[in-house]
This record gives C-alpha cells, structure tokens and sequence, in this order.
C-alpha cells in the first residue's frame, strides 16, 4: 500500500496533490495511506474524498483512503484530436478549439467551424508561409525612413495621395476577407488559420503606412468612386473560402503584386518606395498560399475549375455595368510614372501604366496556369479580370 | 405529458433548470416520461407534495424532516428513495481564528457565533444544536449572528456561510458555521486564508438531500424513475456534467437513519413545529 505522509501539510494549503498522485498510482479499489498532522486535516479529507466520491475511513492515526472507479470516469472515453504532425481528412466538430494532438473528454460542446475539411483549405505549404510570414513582420516605426523631407510637386503629392486612398480601401477589403476566413477554418488545421490571421495583420500593417504617408503633407484623403468599391464588394460578398481566395489571392493580389513593384520602381520619394517595398514582399506571400492550396484543391478535384471559371464569370458579369478602375487613379500613375508634364514625359508614363497592365495580364495568366487551367482558358479568364485590379 | 412522473425542486439557483432539463432528456431518451415542476421554497413545495400537485419532491433535509412529520401527523407515509452519494456522512464545523484565543468550543460562551440561513441545516440549525447539547445555549450563553441568504432554500444557497466566514476572517464575530466540504473549499477559494483559522469543533455525520415519495406515489414510475437514476455513470458524457453541476459521483438509494442530528436540533428549537402542524391539518 502506497503511505502518503503530509507531515503538517494541510489540504488547505495544497496536500490534496500528493494525495490525488498516490491515488493516480494505485487501482481502483485499491488504498492509500494517508498520514498527516495539520490542523484540520481530518475534517478536509474527508470532505474533499467524498467529492471527489473516494471512501476514506480513520485507521492506525491517520487514513485510508480507497480510490473511486468513477475517477477515471472524465477520461474514459476520451478521444485525441490527431496528430501533431499531421492533419485528417476531416476534423469532426467536437474537437472544437482542441489543439492538433491534445485528448478532448467525451461530451464536448459541438463548434460550427463550416471549413473543416483538408481538400478545402490545407496546402503543405501553409507551415512555412506561416514561419516566413512571421519572420518577415516589420515595424512600421522603424522600417519606413519617415523622417526623410519629402518635396514633390503639388500635382504629384496629389497624385501619391490618391494611390493611396484607393489602395488603402483595396487592402481593407483585403484584411476582411481573410479574417473571415479565419474564424470558420477548424483549429485542427491551425497552419491555415495562423497563415489567415497573419495576412489579416499585414493588411493592418499595410493600411496603416499608406495612411501614414497619405497624410505626411496633406490633411485629407482622395477620390473613392463607387466602381472601385463595387468591385471590392464583390470579394467582400463571396461566401465560399475557395472562391475567394481564388479571386482576391490568386488573381487580385497577384495582380497588386505588379501594382505594388510599379509603384516601387516609380515612386518620387523614399518613404513611398520603401512602403511600397515592405508590402510587396507582404503580398507575394498570400499569392503562394492561394496558389499552393488552390492547386491541391484542382488536384484533388479537376472540376473545381469549372467552379472557378464560373467564379470570374460571375464577378464579371456584376462588374460590367461599372466603371472598373477609378480615372483618376489612372492619371495618378500615369503622372508618377510620367514625372513631369512634358508631352514626352506624359507619353512615357502612358507607356508604363500599358506595360504595367500587360505585366498583370501576363502573371494572371501565368498563375491561372500554375493552377490547372488550359493556356486558353487561362487567357481568356484574365481578361474577364475586374478593371478595378484587385 | 400527464402520465409523465412529475418531480418538485427548489429554485435555489439557475442551474437548476441546467440540471432538470438535462436529466429530463436523458430520461427522455430511456423511454421514460418525466417532468419537473420549479418552487421558490421548500415549504411551498413540501405542500405541494401533500396537495397531490407532485409525485416526487428532491428535498432538502429539512424538507424531508417536514415531510416525514407531516405524513405521521396525517396518517401518511413518506419514503426516501435515492440521494447524491454526497449527501451521506457529512460534518459541520465551527471555525474560529487562529490568533484569537478562542481554543475550544467552550471559549465561545459570551462570543459571537456567526451561522448561515436561519433554515439551513449544515450552516446553521446541525452546528447550534451541536453547540446546545455541548450546554451552551444560542442567544443566551452567547450571541448569534444569522445570515439570512434566501431564507426557504434550507441553506442550499452557500451565500449564507459564505457571508460567515467573511465576517470571521474581518474580525466582526468570533467564530463561523459551515459545512465540512465548504471548510476546505473556503479555503481554496481564498475566502478563509489557510492557517488563518481554526476548527474548534465538528458535529456528529449527518445527511442531506433525498427523493422524497408519498404513499400514493404511482409505485410503477417511481420504480422505474429510482431504476433509472442509479444507473447513471459518470463515465456517460451525456450525464457527466449534470452531475457535476448537481455535485455527485453516483446516485445511492436512499436512507433516513442520518437525518438524527437534524430532528435532535429542530426539536429543541422547534423550528418546524409550527409548518407541520398546519400543513398536517389540511393533509388529513
């Protein structure tokens, strides 16, 4: 028989632990003896074995304590949630907010977490996006030289502000989306709900340097006109994981990426090349991951890009009766990439804006193909792309 | 839903309704039609009972003490059938602080003793009647200091020896009354500092709450009803968190020989003299 001796340890004061270890040790029915000489002691045992419903009875100066078989009754039929390692098919709905290789007691309240199949969200890929996600984080404060004087132009300056404005709504509605998404992936595949929250933050990050700069020398931001937010709503609205990380990762991000370079390469001062930068590095992760677990998804069912196609279509098709890409955010990159009014100059920025467009084309069509679309309906999807960009 | 057995309960807190519905869909699911019916107090419900308005009443002990003398009054029977094995061999204490000189219990003699719901059994009625048999006599050998928590739940509400054992530790009476369990738990949840008090007496063991049927109880039901409950299993995830919330391992069948202390005390402060009498009359 195992003899516990609490000395002057009172249950008061923690001594039901060595009492609960030696009871864990021993078989049901089997006894513990417990000896002690705290105050109370006597009254507190007793009164912890019968809730817990272990028999305890006086014997030789101290007691007996005879372990319960409904002890082990929590445990009995418990269940784990998988393994670490690796993540099932399907993560049934009572693991809840379990983590990935914990035991879950039977009985669990169900949770409604409508994405909880690997064929729908999961890529191999999502770990390391994640670790590299995480290891790329940068600090607003001290990643941007904010310090730097800036003196453009007034046209310019105007012309900067109005990118922004219309990037900052752009990335709002791509901190929404993923956050969504966040919430209704199963915590079973907590890589995806990770690399989801991480891309919501870096849409945090990303709306707020544009704000920052935006408003360096002005008090005011620019034009939203309701084609862009249209096209945005259109993201926004789509219930379908699948679908809307096809069209806001995969083609609206990817195209943004482009956007993003552009800007970077034309940018008239410092601190806007080094947002446009930092973002770009931001945004070339959350293509990977829509185009890593998209591609699993087309493998594992080739008529998904049926689904897909019909997708862009769809979008399309509400998109045609507005005005696709605010003009003035048109001009604005025309101006930036142009850098000065002469006729030549204004030229120049023509040019660049139609080769920066061709470029979104090109890498929209290059990705629809990564994921399984034929060339032709590759090219023919990206030219039913939202004029908007994202 | 008439030929449902209908049991009586105290409304002592929300999770009442937790538990009695939990169980009535577990009944539900063993082919078993049961219904429940929520009182304010025991005393209303213990009416009820002889009124015929329930088929079962889960009673407090006192409830039950009622009851039994309600039934003999009238030419009754009441029977207990089932209770929590957490009702069976219970102990109150009486607690004061370490530092306070007070070392037994005869020291309380001219002290404040504070005690839970003047209708509790465990906090209050058991531990004073301990203290009456020890020959010191409440309100007269020394004062006492109810905390009166919703009077007609017998104590069930723990507020009441709650609000003692607060009173104890700010120094406002000399010594507090509670059950064995809360004792330890007042001293988990930090309500009593550890080494901060000490036990200067434990009564006698005692019971608690049981299932309490009449003689015209439908024999069949209450069979099935007594079957059923004793087979549930913590081990089932479905009951596991009713019992918990109920605070029981396994349900026992029922015993009336522990209910000595409480009748002791309650006959010499005649607490229920007065209700058993009355709800007698109209039960004959």
């Amino acid at each position: 028989m195992i003899v516990v001796d609490l000395r002057d340890l009172g249950l008061d004061r923690g001594g039901h632990l060595l009492v609960k270890r030696a009871l864990g040790r021993s078989a049901a029915g089997d006894a513990v003896a417990v000896r002690g000489s705290a105050p109370g002691l006597a009254v507190d045992l007793k009164a912890w074995c019968r809730s817990q419903g272990h028999e305890v009875e006086a014997d030789d100066g101290g007691w007996k304590v005879r372990r319960s078989a409904t002890a082990d009754g929590r445990w009995r039929r418990a269940e784990a949630t998988g393994d670490p390692s690796a993540v099932v098919d399907d993560a049934p709905a009572h693991w809840g907010l379990a983590a990935r290789g914990a035991t879950v007691e039977a009985g669990a309240p169900a949770f409604d977490f409508p994405l909880h199949t690997r064929d729908a969200i999961w890529a191999d890929e999502a770990a390391a996006l994640y670790a590299q996600a995480a290891a790329a984080q940068w600090d607003p404060a001290t990643a941007i030289p904010w310090q730097t004087p800036i003196d453009l132009p007034d046209e310019v300056e105007d012309a900067i502000v109005q990118i922004l404005t219309y990037l900052i709504e752009n990335e709002t509605a791509a901190l929404v989306v993923p956050a969504r998404f966040a919430a209704q992936v199963h915590p079973h595949f907590r890589e995806v709900m990770q690399l989801l929250a991480i891309q919501a933050a870096d849409e945090a990050r990303h709306i707020e340097v544009f704000t920052r700069r935006a408003l360096l020398r002005r008090s005011r931001l620019a034009l939203s006109t309701v084609g862009g937010q249209a096209s945005l709503k259109t993201l926004v609205d789509e219930a379908d994981f699948a679908l809307a990380s096809f069209l806001l990762s995969v083609l609206g991000e990817g195209s943004f990426l482009n956007l993003l370079r552009f800007l970077h390469e034309h940018a008239p001062d410092p601190v806007t090349q080094a947002v446009m930068r930092l973002t770009a590095q931001d945004e070339a992760r959350h293509v990977a991951f829509g185009i890593a677990h998209l591609t699993r998804h087309v493998e594992a069912d080739p008529g998904f890009l049926t689904r897909l196609a019909s997708a862009v279509e769809r979008r399309h098709d509400a998109l045609a009766e507005t005005a696709g890409l605010n003009e003035e955010v048109f001009d604005a990159l025309v101006l930036l990439a142009a850098g000065a009014w002469q006729p030549e100059a204004i030229e120049r920025g023509w040019d660049a804006v139609q080769t920066l467009q061709r470029a979104m084309e090109d890498g929209r069509r290059q990705r629809l193909v990564r994921i399984g679309f034929a060339a032709d309906a590759a090219a023919a999807l990206s030219a039913l792309h939202t004029r908007n960009f994202m | 839903m008439s030929e449902a057995l209908v049991m009586g309960a105290v409304a002592y807190d929300p999770k009442v309704v937790t538990i009695w519905d939990g169980f009535q869909r577990w009944f539900a699911e063993h082919d078993f039609a049961f219904d429940y019916v929520l009182y304010s107090n025991y005393e209303r419900l213990v009416e009820a009972h002889f009124h015929g308005d329930v088929d079962l009443a889960w009673n407090s002990p006192l409830a039950w003490l009622q009851a039994e003398r309600i039934a003999d009054r009238a030419g009754r029977r009441a029977e207990a059938i089932a209770m929590r094995n957490t009702d069976c061999d219970l102990t109150s204490v009486i607690v004061a602080r370490s530092d306070s000189g007070i070392e037994s219990a005869a020291d309380l003699r001219g002290k404040t003793v504070a005690v839970g719901a003047a209708d509790s059994p465990q906090g209050t009625l058991i531990p004073l009647g301990h203290l009456a048999e020890a020959g010191l006599e409440p309100d007269s050998d020394f004062t006492v200091r109810r905390f009166d928590v919703l009077l007609g739940k017998h104590g069930d509400h723990v507020g009441g020896e709650r609000d003692a054992a607060k009173a104890l530790v700010r120094g406002e009476v000399d010594a507090a009354c509670m059950i064995d369990f809360n004792h330890y738990f007042f001293g988990k949840e930090g309500t009593l500092p550890s080494g901060s008090t000490r036990i200067l007496a434990q009564t006698g063991e005692y019971d608690h709450c049981n299932f309490t049927v009449l003689d015209d109880a439908p024999a069949d039901s209450i069979q099935r009803f007594r079957e059923l409950l004793l087979s549930m299993s913590y081990d089932d995830p479905q009951v596991r968190p009713l019992l918990d919330l109920e605070g029981l391992k396994q349900w026992e069948p029922g015993r009336t020989e522990k209910y000595a202390l409480l009748a002791q005390a309650i006959d010499r402060f005649g607490t229920i003299d007065e209700f058993v009498a009355r709800v007698a009359e109209s039960a004959k």
